[in-house]
């Protein structure tokens, strides 16, 4: 028993500073140097200021831009929760009938006859993360529409730059496409200002 | 469902399935104490580490000692790491200046890390500093994993004995877990995820103005390290509150791939590290297959539900068909790159494992799809399990197995040439149904009194399935959550406010938790000392043979039928409602 104390407060001790301390402070060295912007988030400058990370969704309003999909969080980075409504919660219902409505509002006078059966769900429903960087290629393809109106470009010009931003799977098998609403918002911005 | 989803699935399965018997093989090697590749390096450490705690590796423990010395570790520990996480304002690492935490969060914390739970009633970016999450949380990743998979490594010894009543050295099987298996995987693994984007700074957050003028933080962190130990180590507490569904911890669909293999890579390579041991490779096979089998049930039943959609989604009219350009589906709380098929994956394979981590809400899965996640759990953690527990807990059913297939036939149950008798039956129920009675009895204290409401959050069924699985999760040490059940307030703020503690939720799960680690342990370690001095007979013409397809299909029967007697009643009255209804509460 007392050999057991023993051996114990030292394999604490031992374990702590190699586990809680060498491992991650060197984990940190190596990725530092080898992806120095990965390791610090992925953060996007314009014009030599951060305005988000690429992986990092955050919020657009207004017609001239694509819009993310819906936060439960308000786009926060620093606090994260889920919305945590259940399946057969009416709230939650009533929530999507609200979004849902408006997401017709926005985009049908672009989208001439666009139903609620056409407006894919990612459009929506609330992500897991509240800043899921990336929206459904049929949800953009929508936007696309009135972004090229908005902002006078052909909307086969959008339609590429959607294309241009669009994560796809990895290895060509892994996962679903996303188009990255950020780095796409930043392209259209330089196409037409 | 798609092809494509299949597809994906698929792939998983079949490089899972490849690796299974090549680092099996490598563990077995580990244990053994034979020569590996990574000897040469790591040899002289393990010397040194051996020096450094001032222990003798050749003394052989039995089963009481090697249970003692566990219990000694585990509860110096588990001090250690709730004094750390009370005195948090005073370390270094803590950009944030985040507070120490209060003493029930703290408790509900520490059993969780202590017993490789990581129940999270805490938020990680907005209450725990860098040295908390690194020097505590990281640590008890790593040491708890390694505690279950010593244990394990001790209960096949006592299987494959041949009357020798000791077990092995604690302190040597907790060695060579650390420096041969888990820290070499960990550190590739992080810089896997690190180039994939998931981050590892000891920088504090960055504040900016976005492209359209919003204030947004990111908060930053050695995160990447933590995550791969997370995955390794079937724990899955998130270095962010929601945890693998955040992208800087699960950044892409690749991280995605590789965070979901690593769920169940030890888990399921032990399975063949046992068939090593034992020295029989099909009886590891054959766990290998039951396990595989109800992975693959649930992974079905959980797509199936979610590609479906949800009936408050079919009440709002947003559409659920999937089509060019989307997955359509039940997609409320999951991530455009994960789509369906990925989440529906990793929900059934981080509950068939005692993982728990999550990249999607389970709260708002459908009421078929959340049921996955709960049924996983109710079978004892033994599809694939805890790494080290969710075998012993398996070999604790397969003695059940084979003791009433022998009841069937009239003749004394054997496994592996032992004799299975009374003290060993009395030993396994204990072990198997232990945790079920808790998770019942915990659920309706939580129920049935005024203290368990102020955790809820949802109205309804899903109010009571949120409380089920609270302690279902808890009480198998799995520690993914219908994450509306709450043990803590967070002040609608972010940064440096602290968290309030729910102290009846607190308490109950981290007693909860801690039994649910120790005492199946506990009973599997007794049997494997038990059997440990028994002879091993030769196999005859009588002999039940246990590396069969029939037994493979007895043994899926006799979890499921132990599960569902306990607890289908309980099913009904949450998921199994919301499932068989479009009503809305």
């Amino acid at each position: 028993m007392r050999r057991d104390l023993t051996n114990s407060i030292l394999a604490i001790v031992v374990f702590t500073l190699v586990l809680g301390l060498a491992y991650p402070l060197l984990t940190t060295g190596v990725a530092q140097v080898l992806w120095p912007n990965k390791a610090d988030g992925s953060q996007v400058e314009r014009d030599g200021k951060v305005v988000g990370s690429r992986l990092i969704g955050q919020q657009f309003r207004g017609p001239r831009y694509f819009h993310s999909r819906p936060s439960a969080t308000d786009y926060r980075a620093n606090v994260t929760l889920f919305n945590n409504l259940g399946p057969n919660s009416r709230k939650l219902s009533d929530l999507f009938k609200k979004t849902l409505a408006a997401y017709l509002r926005r985009e049908r006078p672009f989208n001439p006859g666009l139903r609620a059966a056409d407006v894919p769900p990612d459009a929506v429903q609330t992500t897991a993360s509240g800043v899921d960087p990336h929206i459904s290629q049929a949800n953009a393809r929508i936007q696309a529409r009135r972004v090229a109106e908005e902002r006078g470009l052909p909307p086969g010009r959008v339609l590429q730059l959607v294309d241009d931003n669009t994560d796809f799977r990895a290895l060509g098998v892994l996962g679903e496409p996303g188009v990255n609403v950020l780095e796409l918002n930043l392209a259209v911005d330089r196409a037409a200002p | 469902m798609t092809a494509q989803g299949w597809l994906q699935i698929a792939i998983y399965l079949a490089v899972l399935t490849a690796l299974t018997p090549l680092l099996g093989a490598y563990m077995a090697r580990v244990y053994r104490g034979e020569r590996v590749l990574l000897t040469p390096v790591l040899g002289p450490l393990e010397g040194v580490t051996y020096r450094l705690l001032r222990v003798n590796p050749h003394v052989q423990q039995d089963w009481k000692a090697y249970a003692r010395t566990t219990l000694v570790f585990s509860a110096l520990f588990f001090v250690v790491l709730y004094v750390i996480l009370r005195t948090q304002g005073i370390h270094p690492f803590n950009p944030e200046g985040f507070h120490s935490g209060s003493w029930d969060v703290s408790f509900n914390t520490a059993s969780s890390f202590i017993s490789n739970t990581n129940w999270q009633y805490y938020g990680g970016e907005t209450t725990l500093s860098y040295f908390s999450q690194m020097a505590g949380l990281s640590v008890q990743n790593f040491v708890s994993a390694a505690v279950g998979m010593a244990v394990l490594v001790a209960v096949i010894r006592g299987f494959a004995s041949h009357g020798l009543a000791e077990l092995g050295n604690f302190w040597q099987d907790l060695t060579r877990t650390l420096l041969y298996i888990l820290l070499p995987l960990s550190f590739v693994a992080a810089l896997v995820l690190v180039s994939q984007g998931v981050i590892q700074t000891l920088s504090g957050s960055v504040a900016y103005q976005t492209v359209q003028g919003f204030d947004q933080t990111l908060a930053l962190g050695p995160a990447a390290s933590q995550i791969a130990i997370k995955q390794l180590g079937t724990n899955g507490g998130g270095f962010f509150n929601v945890n693998s569904a955040f992208p800087f911890e699960n950044a892409t669909a690749f991280s995605n791939f590789v965070e979901l293999l690593f769920i169940l890579l030890i888990p399921a390579a032990l399975t063949a590290t046992f068939g090593r041991m034992v020295g029989n490779r099909r009886q590891g096979w054959a766990l290998y297959a039951a396990m595989a089998v109800m992975l693959v049930a649930t992974i079905a039943l959980a797509y199936g539900a979610e590609q479906n959609g949800s009936p408050a989604q079919k009440d709002a009219e947003v559409a659920t068909a999937s089509a060019d350009g989307t997955t359509g589906g039940n997609l409320e709380g999951k991530e455009q790159r994960f789509g369906i098929a990925n989440s529906a994956l990793w929900t059934a394979a981080t509950t068939g494992a005692s993982n728990g981590s999550v990249n999607s809400a389970l709260d708002s899965y459908t009421g078929a799809g959340g049921a996955v996640p709960l049924v996983n759990m109710m079978t004892g953690e033994v599809i694939f399990g805890g790494v080290g527990s969710g075998l012993y807990g398996m070999l604790l059913f397969v003695l059940l197995a084979v003791f009433i297939a022998g009841l069937m036939v009239g003749r004394t149950p054997e496994y592996l040439g032992k004799k299975i008798e009374a003290r060993e039956v009395k030993l396994t129920l204990i072990g198997t149904l232990y945790t079920a009675l808790a998770v019942l009895a915990t659920t309706a204290l939580a129920i049935a009194t005024k203290w368990g409401a102020p955790s809820i959050f949802n109205s309804g069924p899903q109010g009571f399935s949120e409380t089920l699985y609270a302690y279902t999760s808890q009480g198998n040490n799995n520690g993914s959550a219908f994450a509306g059940y709450s043990g803590f307030v967070q002040p609608n703020a972010p940064g440096n406010v602290g968290a309030f503690g729910i102290t009846f939720a607190d308490l109950l799960g981290g007693v909860t938790m801690l039994f649910a680690r120790f005492v199946p342990m506990f009973a599997a370690l007794a049997v494997a000392g038990s059997l440990a001095t028994k002879r091993v007979a030769p196999p005859g013409a009588g002999t039940f043979r246990t590396d069969t397809p029939t037994f493979v299909f007895l043994l899926i029967f006799v979890i499921v039928i132990v599960a569902a007697l306990t607890f289908f009643p309980a099913l009904l009255l949450g998921p199994i409602v919301q499932a068989l209804t479009d009503q809305l509460f």
